[in-house]
C-alpha cells in the first residue's frame, strides 16, 4: 500500500444493553489511502455508521466501548487518545458530514457563524478573517451570492443547499479525510446528483480521501474507487469497484447487486427481481459462524460452524466466504 | 383538456384534479396564501395495469393519491372509478368505494397501530364491512391473508413492534387486501426499506397483482423501482403531470427536459457505464408561488422567453406518449 | 378473492418464524406490558407506588385492626402524645388521632381519585371533540378552555361552596353533599390542561398513517377515535391524571383548612391540620401526622407520575 491514511484493524465496537452486548462492529478491517474514495455499503444495522463514528470517536461511552482493535491514523492509534488530542484531529484532519442536513446545523446561528467557528477553532484568525473564510467556503461549494448568504440562518436554505453548507464546513480546515455518512439519502435524485458532483469537484481541488457510507449501490458505482461491503458488523467483501460489480464473490454482495432494478437495461418488467430472503439477524447474540448463512442460498454445514476469514481471491479483492 | 389514451378499459379516470392547501396566518387564521399541491392533473389507469407516478418531494404525487381515495378532499376536478364519480360520492356510496380502493403506506412504522395485535389490524376491515359473520370466519380469513403475504399464521397474536420493516410492510399489504380491492394506491411502499427487502416487497406486489388481477397506482421517487413495476409512468413536477408514456418508452425516449434530467440523475450500479449527466440548476421552486407559464422554465435547459407566459398543454406526441412542453417532442 | 389459494411465496417468505421475529423473548409483549417493565426500572416511582399502596390499604383496612371510634371524647386524655393507648396521640377533645387519621385518609384519598376521574372525563371529552372537529367547534371549545384557565381558582371555589353547600346538603346528606360538591368543583377546575393535552395528541395522531389507513378502510369517526387515536393518546393523559390526584388532595385540604370543606365534625387530613394549628406549641404531633400524610401521599403520587411519564416515552432508554 502506497500511502495509507487510515488503517482500521480488527475493530470491535460493542454496545452494552439490558439484555447483553450488541456487537455493532465486530472485527472490521478497512484501510483508506491518500486521495482515495472508498465506499462502505450495507443495509441499516450492518455497522457502517458505527464504524465511521468510531474513527472520530463520536460514540457515546458507555453504552458503547471499544472491545478490540486499532484505528491507525497515519500510523498512530486513535483509540487511546483523550478528548483533547482527538479534537486536534477532528475537523482539521478528519471531517464528517451526516445524513440529515436539517438537524446537523444549529438553527439559532447563521451559517457563516457556524463555519467561521470551525475555522477559528483550528486557525488563529480574527473574527473578520474567519467570516471572510466562511464566505469563501460557501463560494467554493457553489452557493450563489456567498457574501450575503453567510448571514442567513439554516432554515433559509433548502435541503440540498444545507448539505452544501455542511460540506463547506467540513472542508473549511482542509482535512485529509472526509467521512460522508449517507450524505445524499435524504435528498431528491436531482439534488443528489448535484451533491455527488460537488464532492467529486472538492476532492479534485483539495486532494482529500473520502469514506462514503451509503446503502445505494448506484452511488457507490459512480463515485468510489474501492468498496467495502459490510453485513451484520463484519466486512464480507472488499474490492476495487469494477471488480466488485463485474465479479461479486460473496453471495450477499451478489444478492445486493441483483436485487436492484436497473433502468439502463432493457430487461424490465418481465424479469423478477432476485431477492435475499429473510431479514438481517439481531446483533445481540448473533448466529455462530457466517452471519449471512441463514439467508444464503449456498449455505452448507461448515458455514454455521466457523466465521470465514477474509481471503484474497484476486489482487485487492478479498472475500469472507468459504466458497 | 384532452385525455391521454389508456390501453384496455379504464378503471380509474382523473380529470383536472386540483388541491390547494390554505396557508393560514395572522389573527383569526385568515388564509394568507395557498399551496398549489396538485394543479390540474389528468390521467387514467386501465384495469390490471400499474401506473407509476414519479416526481421529487413536494411535487404533489402523494396528495394526488390521497385525493383519489378521498382521504383528502380535492379542491376541484373529477375522479371517476368504474364509471362513478368519486368526487360526488357521499356516505354509503363512499363506504362501498372503500372496498374497491385501498392504500399502502410508506412508513411501515407509522402505518400500523402500535396498540393493536396484527390480527386485529388486518381484521379491522372485516369488522367494518361485516365481511366475517363469526369470530372463526374472521380468524380463518386473517390467517389466509397472512399466508398470502408470506407471513406465519401465529403472527396474528403479535404486536407490530415485534416485526422488522419488511414484515410490517407485508402486514400493511394484508390489511389492504382484506376488502378484496380492485385498485391499490401504493404510496412509496418500498422507499423506507433496505435494498434486499425492497426486492421482496416488489416481488410480492407483482405476485399479488397477477393472482388477484389488481390495479396499482404506484407512487415513488425511485425511478428504477417505478420503471421495474409500472406499465406506464407519469412524471409530475410542481403539481402538474409533465409526461406520461409506457414505461420502457419513457425511459428510452424521454421527451420532457425534466424527465430527461431526472433519468440522467439516477445513479447506475455499474461502474463501467459512463453517461453524460444533465445537471439541473437550483432547487424545486416554492409551490406557494410557482413560476408562471411552464412551472419548469426556471430550471429548464431549453427554456425560451415565452415559456414563462404560456402554460403548455399535455399533448400526444407519439401514440400513447404524452408530453407537456412547448419545444420538445 | 375469498377462498383462493395463497400465492406461493416460498422464495420470499421468511425462512422460519424464529428468524423472522427478533429472537428476543419467546412470547409476545404487549405495549402495556412493555410500559410496566419500564416502570419497574424507575426506583423512585416503584417506591412511590409501594408507599401509596401502604397508605391506601392502611386507611381501608386499618379501622378493622384498630376499631376505635373517631368521636370517642375523653377529656382526661386530651392533647396526649403518642402512647400505647393512642399510637398517634389525641386531640383537644381526647379523640384518638389514629382512628381519625384513617377515617380522614379515606375521605382525602377518595376525593383525590374521584376529582381526578371527573377532570379526566371532562378533559378527554372536550379535548377529543375539539381535536376531531376542526373549525368553529374546535375554536369554541378551546376558547372555553382558555376561559376556565383564566378563572381564579380559589375565590371561585369558595364562592361555589358558599352558594351550593346548603342545597346539596338537602339532597345528598351532609357528608355526601360535601363530597360530591368538592369533587365536582375540583374536577371542574382541573380539566383544562387535560383537554389541551388530549387535543394536541389528537391533532398529531389523526394525521398518522395508521389512522389514515383506518379511514381508507371506511372506519367511522367514532371507531377511529376509540380504536386508534384514544388508546395511543392515553399515556400522557394518565400521567397528568396522577398529578391531578395529588393536586385534588391538596385542594381538599385547603378547603377543609379554610373551613369550607366537610362539616367540622368529619375529620379529613385538611380539617385535622386546621384544628391542630392552634396547638402547635403544645401538641405538635396533632399537626405533624395529617401534614406528614398529605406530604407523603402527594410526593408518592408525583413520583408515580414521573415513572409513568418515562415509561410511556419510547425515546427514553430504560
Amino acid at each position: 500500500m502506497a500511502d495509507t491514511l487510515l488503517d482500521i484493524r480488527g475493530l470491535k465496537t460493542w454496545f452494552k444493553v439490558e439484555d447483553g452486548m450488541v456487537r455493532a462492529v465486530d472485527g472490521v478491517d478497512l484501510h483508506i489511502d491518500r486521495g482515495e474514495t472508498v465506499g462502505v455499503v450495507g443495509e441499516s444495522g450492518c455497522g457502517k455508521t458505527v464504524t465511521a463514528r468510531s474513527v472520530l470517536k463520536l460514540i457515546d461511552m458507555p453504552p458503547g466501548r471499544f472491545e478490540a482493535g486499532q484505528i491507525l491514523w497515519q500510523g498512530r492509534d486513535l483509540i487511546p487518545l483523550d478528548q483533547g488530542e482527538m479534537n486536534k484531529i477532528r475537523a482539521r484532519e478528519i471531517a464528517i458530514i451526516f445524513q440529515e442536513p436539517m438537524t446537523s446545523l444549529n438553527p439559532v446561528y447563521t451559517v457563516g457563524d457556524q463555519i467561521a467557528e470551525v475555522i477559528a477553532l483550528h486557525q488563529k484568525l480574527s473574527p473578520k478573517q474567519a467570516m471572510a473564510g466562511a464566505a469563501e467556503m460557501l463560494r467554493l461549494v457553489n452557493i450563489p451570492n456567498p457574501q450575503k448568504r453567510v448571514h442567513d440562518y439554516p432554515h433559509q436554505f433548502s435541503g440540498g443547499m444545507r448539505q452544501r453548507v455542511m460540506i463547506a464546513m467540513a472542508l473549511s480546515c482542509q482535512p485529509k479525510l472526509l467521512i460522508a455518512d449517507e450524505p445524499t439519502t435524504a435528498l431528491d435524485v436531482t439534488i443528489q446528483a448535484q451533491i455527488l458532483e460537488l464532492m467529486h469537484e472538492m476532492k479534485d481541488k483539495f486532494g482529500m480521501a473520502i469514506m462514503l457510507i451509503t446503502h445505494a449501490m448506484g452511488v457507490v458505482a459512480e463515485t468510489c474507487q474501492r468498496v467495502t461491503v459490510m453485513y451484520a458488523g463484519k466486512v464480507v467483501e472488499e474490492a476495487p469497484v469494477e471488480a466488485l460489480f463485474a465479479d461479486p464473490r460473496h453471495p450477499y454482495t451478489q444478492g445486493l447487486i441483483r436485487s436492484i432494478p436497473r433502468i439502463d437495461r432493457a430487461v424490465s418488467r418481465q424479469a423478477r427481481l432476485e431477492s435475499i430472503q429473510g431479514t438481517v439477524p439481531s446483533l445481540l447474540n448473533p448466529p455462530a459462524g457466517c452471519r449471512f448463512a441463514a439467508r444464503c442460498k449456498y449455505a452448507m454445514d461448515i458455514c454455521t460452524q466457523g466465521i470465514p476469514p477474509l481471503k484474497e481471491v484476486a489482487p485487492g479483492h478479498r472475500v469472507a466466504c468459504v466458497l | 383538456m384532452n385525455a391521454p389514451l389508456a390501453p384496455a378499459e379504464d378503471l380509474l379516470k382523473v380529470r383536472d384534479l386540483r388541491k390547494r392547501f390554505a396557508v393560514r396566518g395572522g389573527i383569526f387564521s385568515r388564509t394568507v396564501d395557498q399551496v398549489h399541491a396538485v394543479d390540474g392533473v389528468s390521467f387514467e389507469i386501465g384495469k390490471g395495469e400499474t401506473l407509476g407516478l414519479v416526481g421529487e418531494s413536494g411535487c404533489g404525487k402523494s396528495t394526488t393519491g390521497r385525493c383519489i381515495l378521498r382521504l383528502i378532499e380535492p379542491s376541484s376536478g373529477e375522479v371517476w372509478f368504474q364509471g362513478n364519480n368519486v368526487t360526488r360520492m357521499g356516505g354509503d356510496e363512499l363506504q362501498k368505494l372503500r372496498r374497491d380502493m385501498q392504500i399502502i403506506f410508506q412508513d411501515p412504522y407509522a402505518s400500523l397501530n402500535p396498540r393493536l395485535k396484527v390480527g386485529a389490524i388486518i381484521g379491522e376491515a372485516l369488522t367494518i364491512h361485516k365481511l366475517a359473520p363469526t369470530q372463526k370466519a374472521m380468524e380463518d380469513r386473517v390467517v389466509q391473508l397472512l399466508e398470502t403475504v408470506g407471513l406465519q399464521p401465529d403472527h396474528m397474536h403479535r404486536f407490530p413492534h415485534e416485526f422488522s420493516g419488511g414484515q410490517r410492510q407485508r402486514i400493511g399489504i394484508a390489511r389492504a387486501l382484506a376488502v378484496e380491492p380492485k385498485l391499490i394506491v401504493c404510496d412509496e411502499p418500498v422507499s423506507a426499506l433496505d435494498v434486499s427487502i425492497q426486492a421482496q416487497v416488489i416481488n410480492l406486489l407483482e405476485d399479488l397483482q397477477e393472482e388477484f388481477g389488481l390495479t396499482y397506482l404506484f407512487i415513488a421517487h425511485d425511478l428504477s423501482v417505478v420503471e421495474h413495476i409500472s406499465t406506464r409512468v407519469a412524471v409530475m413536477y410542481l403539481g402538474r403531470v409533465v409526461e406520461i408514456a409506457p414505461s420502457r418508452e419513457l425511459y428510452d425516449n424521454p421527451l420532457h427536459p425534466y424527465t430527461e434530467a431526472l433519468l440522467s440523475a439516477v445513479p447506475i450500479p455499474d461502474p463501467t457505464v459512463k453517461r453524460k449527466r444533465i445537471m439541473l440548476q437550483g432547487d424545486v421552486p416554492n409551490p406557494i408561488r410557482p413560476p408562471s407559464g411552464c412551472h419548469f422554465h426556471t430550471r429548464c435547459p431549453i427554456a425560451r422567453p415565452d415559456c414563462a407566459q404560456r402554460v403548455p398543454e399535455l399533448r400526444e406526441s407519439k401514440p400513447g406518449h404524452w408530453v407537456s412542453c412547448h419545444y420538445s417532442g | 378473492m375469498a377462498g383462493s389459494t395463497p400465492v406461493s411465496l416460498s422464495a420470499d417468505a421468511p425462512a422460519s418464524p424464529q428468524l423472522a421475529v427478533q429472537p428476543r423473548k419467546a412470547r409476545s409483549i404487549s405495549p402495556a406490558l412493555e410500559t410496566w417493565r419500564r416502570f419497574r426500572r424507575h426506583t423512585l416511582a416503584v417506591t412511590g407506588a409501594i408507599v401509596l399502596l401502604i397508605l391506601v390499604s392502611g386507611v381501608l383496612l386499618g379501622p378493622y385492626v384498630w376499631p376505635v371510634a373517631i368521636n370517642d371524647i375523653d377529656f382526661a386524655a386530651k392533647l396526649q402524645g403518642p402512647s400505647l393507648a393512642h399510637p398517634l396521640g389525641t386531640d383537644d377533645l381526647g379523640q384518638d388521632l389514629l382512628a381519625r387519621m384513617m377515617y380522614g385518609g379515606r375521605i382525602s384519598l377518595a376525593v383525590g381519585f374521584a376529582a381526578m376521574l371527573v377532570a379526566l372525563t371532562v378533559g378527554v371529552l372536550v379535548g377529543s371533540v375539539a381535536g376531531m372537529a376542526s373549525g368553529w367547534l374546535d375554536a369554541a371549545l378551546m376558547w372555553l378552555t382558555d376561559l376556565f384557565l383564566a378563572l381564579p381558582t380559589l375565590p371561585l371555589l369558595l364562592l361555589v361552596m358558599y352558594l351550593f353547600r346548603d342545597s346539596m346538603k338537602k339532597v345528598l346528606g351532609v357528608e355526601g353533599g360535601a363530597f360530591v360538591l368538592i369533587v365536582v368543583v375540583i374536577g371542574g377546575l382541573r380539566w383544562m390542561p387535560v383537554a389541551r393535552l388530549v387535543r394536541a395528541q389528537f391533532l398529531s395522531l389523526r394525521e398518522k398513517e395508521f389512522v389514515e389507513a383506518a379511514r381508507a378502510l371506511g372506519a367511522s369517526k367514532v371507531r377511529q377515535v376509540v380504536q386508534h387515536i384514544l388508546p395511543n393518546a392515553l399515556g400522557p393523559v394518565i400521567v397528568v391524571g396522577t398529578i391531578d390526584v395529588a393536586a385534588a388532595i391538596i385542594f381538599e385540604s385547603t378547603l377543609s383548612f379554610l373551613g369550607l370543606g366537610f362539616p367540622s365534625d368529619v375529620p379529613t387530613w385538611g380539617s385535622m391540620l386546621r384544628d391542630a394549628k392552634d396547638y402547635l406549641d403544645i401538641a405538635a404531633h396533632w399537626a405533624l401526622f395529617p401534614g406528614g400524610a398529605i406530604f407523603l401521599t402527594v410526593l408518592a403520587i408525583n413520583f408515580i407520575g414521573d415513572g409513568l411519564r418515562d415509561a410511556f416515552d419510547p425515546r427514553r432508554v430504560l
